[in-house]
């Protein structure tokens, strides 16, 4: 090797190391000065960073850590905003529990903080199922027409936001269950299908009138308890409308024919654990005021 | 005479106890596989039966074919095996780049990319499937490649160990294989970067273990008087993978024959460990194990010096020191105690500069040489991965500032930094070497189509701006939504709003990454023809250009 003879690059004039590995060299250049000084200005930064806030552990006599010459402490003041924001949301809580509809509808200052919540705690509770601004999906009902299932009321919406629907560990939840017709054998596949022909008439779709004179007394003697000799429904027990031509699985004759079949039953569940009292009711006043409140 | 010429030297043993150990492992693998009642371990172990007959049989043949020829020359490298590893992580490159265009589609267009009969393409197993394909299949072939191929070079000796850098190469294609097939199956430990269960994790140690052992017994048989500065930074994250990944997969299996176990460390100390195995997974694997390939290949390929020896020391040390330290910031704000917070912030601020020492020695090595940025494509594509690293060098520490912090955590800039240093930096390093690699490996004077290099670096630029830019802007937006509050102090939007916001930045990210992986397939491609010799890839003349490598000097003797 030529560890004793200087090396000297020819393009820049500095010497190399006087190592060659594999052919490869290396110059002798001093650090790059800014490179230097930037790297000793973060390390300042850094020093005193950590003299103003809660650094170094495990010194004696210092408790679990330093704590900074500014106090500064996540948790405290985590904490603080939690209170300030607590006492600021009660006033006006206690206001929109004990409010009747008529109420919040005059007092604009009060409907404006409970759309506000309402809408907040809406977006992150209801809209995975419901759709942003409640307009519903497949299996999901919108909550922005006038189409109301169970109660359209704001006592009514609030009832159900807290006891949800089908929910097996709340006793006031709101129950219903269409038998599954077909699958558990109380009518005959041809039987299903002529029905799903009749409900289809109830709102003027139906394309086969033999399967609706057919399905006529089938749909008196099975359907009528629930949804009404007309097919329009019983809100009491949850029966929907049947001759509005709004449809919660579907229109197509398919889906109407596999409602019959297997029954859907779907759930919503109880919300009245997981939401204070407040918020539900903001929530109702919010699905109220979406288009369809009664 | 097959026998006596192999066993006369080191290398014959080398064969017999590779093959023990693996055998052994084999026989357990049958025992749980015949003991077993968890469904996704029987196929594991039997996914494991199949490699390790599979290699007993090829390492048999291809022992008796030996006849009279010393497979472990001490006058030659082995670079046989630097060509599995090249062709290794081109594959598994494409494969783990595939399944990033898949995972970002599903991302956009969740309705159509969904597939509940086939709950193995879930979203779920698919992006621990993306990110350990890339960082540990294609990143680590491409580090184990060079790591071989590098240290032979710069220590003028053959690697140490005869059949054990087989080992370690094929029960290293064993772990990932094994990882992947799991990930499909749904066995994981759910801890990011390390989602493999405890078996798998085993296996891998010993690999490792064996790698090192290859790598210091190279180092130990040099002929050259010094360690070249890209071993330092090769050793540096052999032994500190070593460390992360044992402490950080210390659990108990939860029966002997089954896939399931439970962490050695519990809340907030098991998310502290993940963070620190975390963040120096990116550290050791994808910055100081890509700095040594940047360390060789740049001097070089562009035949000049490297720019400064003091500052490849200074930089070297200060970088492996502080950033052990600052896995912390990925948990600001969270149950961590505040003072190891500032601890993680501060560490990574004085981490800047060391981080950008590498990219200074890098670029600054090219003096006297700037027009090959004109000249060779090959060239321009790792310099520019030199300006991503420091991009992705300096974005790093900003976001690590807690108030940044509070703002980019949980959002796609998070992804977008991430991808600017994954396909900018690693990518493009690594894509620089192999295109340097196998003209070198095959004896060619160029590569098949230099034109093509310019396609899959301009398709691949395009796709990674395309990429960083579109995230950014999701990541301020998204974040900016997160915070956003009304007049009556509740929050304005919903979490659903700031992910339907995302739609068109998610559908330009997919189109990026499309693009970055067209471009590694015209480089498979163009890799493919040249190993073949097609095109512009003719066989070198016996009189070494200045890319071909200097056979081993007249002092290398067998070592018998």
């Amino acid at each position: 090797m030529t560890d004793e003879t200087k090396d000297v690059d020819q393009y820049s004039g500095v010497e190399t190391t006087g190592h060659s590995w594999d052919g490869i060299k290396e110059l002798n250049n001093p650090l790059p000065r800014w490179w230097l000084y930037v790297w000793y200005m973060s390390i300042a930064w850094a020093i005193i960073y950590m003299i103003l806030m809660p650094a170094i552990p495990a010194l004696p006599g210092l408790g679990t850590n330093t704590k900074g010459l500014r106090g500064h402490s996540d948790r405290a003041e985590v904490a603080k905003a939690v209170t300030e924001l607590k006492t600021a949301r009660d006033a006006q809580s206690v206001v929109l529990l004990d409010a009747g509809l008529e109420t919040i509808e005059t007092d604009r200052t009060l409907q404006q903080f409970a759309l506000a919540m309402g809408e907040s705690a809406f977006g992150d509770n209801c809209a995975t199922c419901h759709g942003a601004g409640g307009r519903g999906a497949i299996g999901y009902p919108a909550l922005a027409d006038d189409v109301w299932l169970w109660d359209g009321s704001l006592d009514g919406i609030e009832y159900t936001i807290r006891h949800g629907i089908r929910h097996d560990t709340d006793d006031g939840t709101r129950f219903s269950a269409m038998p599954a017709f077909g699958r558990d054998g109380l009518l005959k596949r041809s039987e299903v299908d002529d029905l799903a022909q009749y409900v289809l008439s109830l709102s003027g779709r139906s394309e086969d009138s033999e399967a609706v004179v057919r399905a006529a007394p089938i749909f008196q003697q099975q359907c009528s308890t629930c949804h009404g000799a007309n097919g329009t429904g019983d809100r009491t027990q949850g029966a929907p409308n049947l001759t509005d031509a709004e449809w919660l699985y579907g229109g197509r004759v398919a889906d109407i024919e596999a409602t019959i079949y297997n029954a859907r039953n779907s759930h919503m569940p109880a919300w009245d654990d997981r939401l204070d009292d407040a918020t539900i009711k903001a929530i109702a006043v919010y699905v109220h005021s979406l288009g369809g409140g009664e | 005479m097959t026998s006596r010429t192999i066993s006369s030297n080191s290398g014959g043993g080398s064969i017999a106890s590779v093959s023990a150990l693996v055998a052994v492992f084999g026989v357990l693998a049958l025992i749980i596989a015949g003991r077993t009642i968890d469904h996704a371990m029987g196929i594991q172990a039997m996914t494991f039966i199949v490699l390790v007959t599979a290699f007993l049989v090829g390492t048999g043949m291809w022992a008796g074919n030996l006849i009279n020829r010393n497979p472990f020359d001490e006058s030659r490298y082995e670079d046989t095996l630097v060509k599995f590893g090249v062709f290794a992580s081109v594959f598994w490159g494409i494969a783990g780049l595939l399944v990033g265009v898949i995972i970002a589609l599903q991302l956009t267009f969740p309705n159509i990319f969904y597939f509940p009969e086939f709950g193995w393409t879930n979203f779920g197993r698919l992006r621990p499937l993306h990110t350990s394909a890339v960082i540990f299949a294609f990143g680590g072939n491409v580090l184990l490649a060079t790591s071989f191929y590098v240290v032979q070079r710069t220590c003028r000796t053959r690697i140490a160990g005869g059949m054990w850098p087989w080992f370690v190469f094929w029960g290293y294609q064993f772990f990932i294989v094994l990882a992947a097939t799991g990930y499909l199956l749904g066995v994981t430990q759910s801890k990011e970067y390390a989602e493999p269960e405890w078996y798998v994790d085993l296996w891998l140690t010993i690999v490792w273990v064996a790698y090192l052992l290859v790598f210091l017994g190279t180092l130990w048989k040099r002929k050259e008087p010094h360690i070249y500065v890209a071993n330092w930074f090769y050793l540096s994250f052999i032994v500190t993978i070593a460390m992360l990944h044992i402490v950080n997969n210390l659990s108990i299996p939860v029966s002997w024959t089954g896939t399931k176990s439970v962490q050695v460390f519990a809340g907030v100390q098991d998310a502290m460990t993940q963070w620190w195995y975390g963040h120096n997974a990116v550290g050791f694997f994808l910055t100081t194990g890509f700095l040594a390939i940047m360390y060789y290949f740049i001097p070089k390929r562009v035949n000049r010096p490297v720019y400064s020896y003091r500052l490849s020391i200074v930089h070297f040390w200060s970088l492996i020191f502080i950033y052990i330290w600052a896995g912390p910031h990925h948990l600001h704000y969270t149950a961590l105690p505040q003072w190891a917070q500032t601890l993680g912030m501060t560490f990574s601020i004085m981490l800047w500069m060391p981080s950008w020492g590498g990219m200074i020695n890098g670029v600054m090595t090219l003096s006297g040489a700037w027009d090959k940025l004109r000249t060779d494509p090959v060239v321009r594509m790792m310099v520019v991965s030199l300006a991503f690293y420091g991009m992705a060098t300096f974005e790093g520490p900003l976001m690590s500032v807690r108030a940044v912090n509070s703002l980019s955590h949980y959002t796609e800039w998070g992804i977008g930094h991430v991808h600017s240093g994954a396909l900018g930096w690693v990518g493009y390093i690594s894509f620089g070497a192999l295109y340097c690699l196998v003209p070198w490996l095959y004896k060619k004077k160029a590569l098949f189509s230099k034109s093509l290099v310019e396609w899959h670096f301009w398709i691949s630029t395009i796709g990674i701006l395309f990429y960083m830019i579109s995230m950014w802007f999701a990541g301020i937006m998204e974040g900016l939504m997160w915070r956003a509050y009304n007049e009556y102090g509740f929050l304005e939007y919903s979490f659903v709003e700031t992910v339907e916001a995302k739609h068109i930045s998610y559908m330009i990210r997919a189109l990026g990454g499309g693009l970055y992986f067209s471009g590694a397939v015209i480089m498979a491609y163009n890799l493919v023809r040249t190993a073949l010799g097609h095109g512009a890839a003719e066989p070198v003349d016996s009189k070494p250009d200045p890319y071909a490598n200097p056979e081993p000097r007249a002092t290398l003797v067998p070592a018998e």
